[in-house]
């Protein structure tokens, strides 16, 4: 199984990322700067945290038209399992693989810590070695991570078990819709989160609970 | 020609900058705000078109890319620069 970790210019997590695929998952992986226009080669994408262009009009506005977008919109129809974290789920959404907006926290503020997330559905190729309402830790870090959506999108993806993961009780600091944290298509091939599970993999780092969401993609333990 | 394009955000979509601007105009003695909601504006510079070709160009920047229609709206005006 081969991984690609997209980069845009202003990406930031896309080392983070890697180091967890190559180092501590022994997986191959290689980074595919967002000028390109091939992904045929790659069984799982992962389009990583940071601040594409700079944030600027929207996070993820200008990223989605990236000439390496069409060949993700191509991958998701193909079924290819595709990942967005943080700013890749703001990528995501912009580019319509995903339902709902992003937008500024409800506190005005970038919010970076630790929180707890409750796995809501493990019946994806993302959750399938967690727990149904196991707790995961990891950080979220982004100021523009409130999801937003109306009513008729939330009951759809409520009723069609859609929500990966939601901010467990007062955890939900950006003001989510439903404490909604991460979201899956229809097809459940393309996930996004806003926390970031690249972070919470290694055990130096004293928690490990976002490399279960890897290991399910690899379909290992 | 000229444009001046105006993104606001969709009513019922909270503005969470808007709301605490308002509380601080209130707190600095500025009151009786009902509502205050924060946009973008976007200046064009359209160079010597019609009315209907900068009606269009307008349209399609704000569909395409301007505007993002879960959660915001979009009007402009066009003007004749001097």
């Amino acid at each position: 199984m081969k991984f690609a970790v997209i980069v845009f210019p202003g990406s930031n997590c896309d080392n983070d990322s890697f180091y967890v695929l190559k180092k501590i998952l022994n997986v191959s992986v290689d980074f595919v700067w967002h000028k390109e226009t091939n992904l045929l080669q790659y069984d799982v994408i992962v389009i990583p945290g940071g601040f594409s262009y700079g944030d600027h009009l929207r996070a993820g506005a200008i990223a989605r038209f990236s000439p390496i977008m069409n060949e993700v919109v191509n991958s998701s129809k193909k079924g290819k399992a595709i990942i967005g974290i943080c700013n890749g789920f703001q990528v995501l959404t912009e580019a319509g693989l995903l339902p709902g907006s992003l937008i500024v926290n409800k506190t005005v503020k970038f919010i970076s810590r630790n929180i707890r997330l409750k796995t809501c559905n493990n019946n994806s190729i993302f959750t399938r070695n967690i727990k149904n309402s196991e707790l995961l830790e990891m950080p979220i870090a982004h100021k523009q991570g409130n999801f937003c959506a109306d009513s008729k999108t939330i009951d759809f993806l409520e009723q069609n078990d859609l929500i990966a993961f939601k901010y467990h009780t007062g955890n939900n600091f950006n003001g989510s819709i439903n404490d909604i944290a991460g979201i899956m298509n229809k097809k459940k091939n393309v996930l996004g989160m806003m926390p970031h599970p690249e972070r919470a993999s290694d055990s130096i780092l004293g928690n490990k609970s976002g490399i279960k969401i890897f290991e399910s993609i690899l379909g290992s333990n | 020609m000229k444009a001046n394009i105006y993104i606001t955000y969709k009513e019922g979509i909270l503005d969470p900058q808007g709301t605490t601007v308002n509380k601080a105009l209130n707190s600095i003695g500025v009151k009786n705000i009902n509502s205050l909601k924060i946009g973008k504006y976007i200046e064009l510079e359209l160079g010597n078109i019609s009315h209907q070709e900068a009606k269009k160009i307008c349209e399609e920047a704000c569909t395409k890319l301007l505007a993002n229609h879960n959660t915001e709206k979009f009007n402009y005006e066009i003007l004749d620069k001097e």
